[in-house]
């Protein structure tokens, strides 16, 4: 323990006033308790060295309480994690959990040691999300915005250094923060470390995965590594902490099971002479190209934090998961132009899987344990057949291990599901029922007849002044939208993906397509399907929950307000170099008419709206189980710019003869080129 | 008697106000935030690129200004075998030349082409009021490890005084050219990069320069120090003041071969010059020569020729040829980890 005592330079003595105060003492609480209920310190300004010290141990107190050891089964390593949920969800480092696969002990400073299972892991960012299991009353704690947290700000990093923490009583060690906005190089390109904070507090191995906490108690960021070089693995006075937004950024998306994968905006910059952030080189088949952005341009903004250099850059960047769309903002030819990207993955296809084999040096080996005498003898309570558990088979010879080669409990075992390409393919399960609950509910009051949808109202065509009539018929595999006098007909999974690459109006019928499959078939016949995690909608937050969908060669995500439920937004994708078609359901009225032009605007009007539609969500939330109303508007979009609104009059079921191939279906119009754009 | 003690009323006034204060001001934390302390001085350190990079020698060190008009004192260390760039706080990067150099001290003073910089006073303190005391909290800025680059703020570290001593008190323990008194400190900051960084009180003043890394040859303890300011202050006034300079005189003229000084006629000859910047390495001393009288030995390295900096063997030459062969030359040279001075009569 590295407790500091306040400075003596900073220690005044009571003033006159406070001793004559304390015959009063009854009214000086009532007075704080009215005024400060917030704060615990007494009315002395400034506070004395008492409180600073009462308040101190309070804060330690509070903290500690989150604070978790985590122990690879086998005596293979371990480390430190914190608490974030209730329900035992807790952020560790990717390289924390590695050794243990799937199944770790975690102890807290209660004396309990509980099971935990691994949920999901960002092998890039080195951060993993596992659940503790057995409660649903964990002691969290709470983020404070990365923001506010400053160079020589108070800290104490608590948690498992050399593994010492065996009565499950972890370390505290105090520091301050040394600096912020810190970037530490990959190895190769996995171990990532952008934007994080750096600390004096004494960190060494078996921090990682642990708290760095404030002042408060109040959590600051997840430890990951430090600065040793020659002095062998000891700390040095330099440690850093992964920045509580970056990990509040992956949160919702390691909570969907997933093996997660960091973004690149498709372009490098340089810092140039004059100080000016410079796009140095940029891929053709980037988000960023097709929004505008070329060489030469000078970058300005990045989700709205001014950027000074090309490390400014490089270290938001290193925050994001891979295809979140984020505001940028940019100078090209002397104009400001703010827009939003969609960023590209750092890695295709099982690059990253075969990054993690290789990258990570073997977990050090387990110490020789006696033989059991009867394997056969430990297999009894593994695996429960008669709970909807995933397929874990209860035979002998498959019984999962941990990795110390002992049997899994069965509790862990029932929330453990192998799956290629996921963390834990049972947390990925949980968020898709999630979905497609919410998904049903929601829309409970549409005609649910096999021969699908059949909606009539007025569009509007953006660029186009007069309104028209419309008629979309939505069923299976075939779909056709009238446009006023046009007619799109689609009969073919090539006539989708054709339809959403040239950007045209039947993008609509592609994303309803998906949608009227999803609610009528649900997941398991859906096509492949995976909870995404949670992503931002046009660049603005609250994150939303996404849900992916492939069918037909065309991909959907689904997005979710992660309040209400509500599906908002349906993405489909022919190309992943190219817009995908986005289907707004019952969209904010600002954004019906926004465009590249004043996009700027959008931030401003989605947190008022943001404010208008919480209240109406609520409102409506009191009135128990009230039909999900109908759509009333549906608005199609493609990269920033609108194309068509569909302001609802009739939504009922597809009538037969729209659905049946007849004679006139060879009469009418081939999907002409849209030419609304 | 109602004068004496305050009613409840007025009482209840006076701490409600109070409270108002408290709830306006900062909120009241367990440790108070550091953060003016630490931001405050930013814009007095700097960062310096120089040679290295090979050989386990790091490039990179730390530097504090010194003067409105560009001096930043440093650590002397073979960083500054070239001309070293400066990195100011707001990004801005200047050549610099090395115009002060005090081996004893270990210290050099850089000095930059610039105006109107923010500076740290160079205090030297009173017995009654010294600089800092034994327990008195510390902040150390400085660029260790590198991992500030460009206008990013350097790394604080926060720590206490814990003695101040003389750090040759167990000679031959650890091994540095510095043997005069020392803050020694209870926290890390002696890491690579970190030479040359400022150590500072809470209120932002100079308390003492950060030391190289220094580690025990036998236990392998590595000892965390600061040169003080007041040990400081006369060398760097003297060097801004132009009272003191290492840079080579060009004044004085280039006497004829046969009129002046070089390594033959006080008796020693140098190592074979094969670089564009050989340092001056003593080969061999000639018995019963001025050199092998003033205790010249083999493998010193000559740093100065009368107070001049002499980088390498071009410099060393060029000095001695300005110095009468019937005049004294006074050599400070480095032998292992001892500054001399060493004045060969001819």
């Amino acid at each position: 323990m590295n407790q500091r005592i306040p400075p003596p330079a900073q220690l005044r003595p009571a003033s006159p006033a406070i001793s004559s105060l304390s015959r009063h003492v009854s009214i000086v609480s009532m007075c704080l308790a009215l005024a400060m209920s917030m704060t615990a310190a007494s009315a002395e300004a400034p506070p004395s060295l008492w409180d600073r010290e009462t308040q101190r141990i309070e804060s330690i107190e509070r903290a500690t309480a989150s604070t978790v050891c985590v122990f690879v089964p086998g005596g293979a390593g371990g480390g430190s994690a914190v608490l974030i949920s209730p329900d035992g969800l807790a952020l560790t480092n990717f390289h924390v959990t590695s050794p243990a696969g799937t199944y770790m002990r975690c102890g807290l400073s209660d004396g309990n040691i509980y099971d935990a299972v691994i949920v999901g892991i960002d092998p890039v960012g080195d951060l993993a999300l596992i659940q503790l299991l057995g409660r649903d009353d964990f002691p969290t704690a709470e983020f404070v915005p990365s923001r506010q947290v400053q160079i020589g700000d108070a800290c104490y990093a608590i948690g498992n250094p050399f593994l010492l923490a065996t009565n499950l009583q972890p370390t505290v060690t105090a520091g301050i923060i040394s600096g912020t906005r810190r970037y530490q190089y990959p190895s190769g390109t996995l171990l990532e470390y952008g934007n994080c904070f750096q600390t004096d507090a004494s960190i060494n191995p078996g921090n990682s995965g642990g708290p760095l906490y404030d002042a408060a108690g109040d959590l600051i960021g997840i430890i990951g590594r430090c600065s040793f070089e020659k002095r062998g693995r000891v700390n040095v006075g330099v440690g850093y902490a992964i920045s509580g937004d970056q990990a509040q950024n992956f949160r919702g998306s390691l909570a969907s099971g997933r093996i997660l994968d960091h973004a690149t905006l498709g372009a490098t910059v340089g810092t140039d002479e004059d100080g000016s952030v410079r796009v140095t080189n940029i891929l053709q088949s980037s988000d960023a190209f097709r929004r505008g952005l070329r060489y030469g341009d000078e970058i300005l903004e990045v989700e709205n934090r001014v950027v000074q250099t090309a490390n400014d850059v490089q270290n938001l960047l290193a925050t994001y998961p891979a295809q979140w769309r984020i505001p940028l903002t940019y100078r090209q030819d002397g104009e400001v132009i703010h827009t939003v990207v969609r960023l590209a993955s750092v890695h295709r296809g099982d690059e990253l899987l075969e990054k993690m084999k290789s990258a990570l040096p073997p977990p050090p080996p387990a110490p020789p344990k006696e033989p059991s005498p009867s394997p056969d003898d430990e297999t009894p309570g593994d695996g429960d057949p008669d709970a909807a558990t995933p397929p874990a088979p209860a035979e002998t010879e498959d019984v999962m291990k941990d990795a110390g080669g002992e049997p899994i409990p069965s509790e862990a075992v029932a929330r453990i599901e192998e799956r290629k390409g996921f963390a834990n393919y049972f947390y990925n399960r949980q968020r898709q029922d999630q979905f497609i609950e919410r998904l049903r509910k929601q829309f409970d009051g549409l005609p649910a007849k096999e021969d699908g949808w059949e909606i009539q109202g007025t569009a509007e065509i953006a660029g186009e002044q007069d309104s028209m009539p419309f008629t979309l018929v939505v069923s299976g595999e075939v779909c056709e939208l009238t446009l006023g006098q046009r007619t799109e007909r689609l009969t073919s999974p090539d006539r989708y993906i054709d339809s959403v690459d040239r950007g045209t109006a039947g993008g609509i019928l592609a994303a309803m397509q998906h949608w009227q499959r999803m609610m009528q078939t649900g997941l398991d016949r859906f096509g492949e399907t995976y909870a995404w995690g949670t992503a931002p909608l046009l660049g603005q937050r609250p994150l939303r929950d996404c849900t992916v969908g492939i069918h037909g060669g065309l991909e959907s995500r689904f997005y979710q307000h992660p309040e209400s439920g509500r599906l908002e937004v349906i993405e489909a994708f022919a190309d992943r170099d190219g817009d995908p078609a986005e289907l707004w359901i019952d969209p904010p009225q600002w954004l019906l008419t926004t465009n590249a032009d004043n996009l700027a605007d959008a931030g401003v009007l989605a947190n008022s709206s943001d404010a208008e539609s919480a209240a109406a969500e609520s409102a409506a939330a009191d009135s128990p189980d009230a039909p999900g109303d109908l759509p009333e508007v549906l608005h199609l979009r493609y990269g920033v710019e609108p194309l068509v609104t569909l302001r609802i009059e009739q939504w009922t079921a597809a009538t037969q003869d729209a659905n049946a191939p007849n004679a006139t279906t060879q009469g009418l119009p081939e999907s002409e080129d849209d030419d609304a754009k | 008697m109602r004068s004496n003690v305050p009613g409840p009323i007025p009482l209840l006034c006076r701490v409600l106000s109070l409270s108002m204060i408290l709830l306006i001001g900062s909120p009241v934390q367990g440790q108070p935030s550091l953060a003016r302390a630490s931001s405050q001085v930013q814009d007095r350190v700097v960062k310096i690129y120089g040679a290295g990079g090979v050989g386990g020698l790091d490039a990179y060190q730390s530097g504090f200004i010194v003067s409105s008009i560009g001096h930043v004192a440093t650590a002397w260390s073979s960083v500054l075998d070239v001309d070293p760039i400066v990195v100011l706080n707001d990004g801005r990067r200047f050549e610099s030349k090395v115009v002060g150099f005090e081996p004893s001290l270990e210290l050099a003073v850089l000095k930059l082409d610039v105006s109107d910089l923010p500076y740290f006073e160079v205090p030297a303190g009173t017995t009654e009021a010294p600089i800092a005391r034994w327990g008195d909290p510390v902040l150390a800025v400085s660029n260790l490890f590198n991992i500030a680059t460009g206008n990013e703020p350097e790394s604080v570290m926060l720590g206490r005084i814990a003695a101040r001593s003389q750090l040759d008190a167990r000679r031959g323990t650890f091994e540095t050219a510095y043997q005069g008194e020392v803050w020694l400190l209870d926290l890390v900051a002696n890491n690579p990069g970190a030479a040359g960084g400022a150590l500072v009180d809470l209120q932002g003043r100079l308390v003492g320069m950060l030391g190289k890394e220094l580690r025990d040859r036998r236990t392998g303890v590595w000892l965390n120090y600061a040169i003080p300011s007041d040990v400081l202050r006369a060398p760097i006034g003297d060097i801004i003041a132009g009272r003191k300079t290492v840079a080579p005189v060009e004044q004085d003229p280039l006497l004829a071969r046969e009129k002046s000084h070089n390594a033959n006629t006080l008796g020693f000859q140098l190592i074979p010059d094969v670089l564009e910047t050989t340092p001056v390495y003593v080969d061999t001393v000639s018995v019963n020569e001025p050199a092998s009288r003033a205790d010249l030995r083999p493998d010193d390295l000559i740093l100065l020729v009368n107070g001049r900096r002499v980088p390498h063997q071009r410099a060393f030459r060029d000095q001695l040829r300005r110095i009468d062969r019937r005049d004294d030359a006074i050599l400070t040279v480095q032998r292992d980890n001892e500054i001399l001075e060493l004045t060969i009569r001819p």
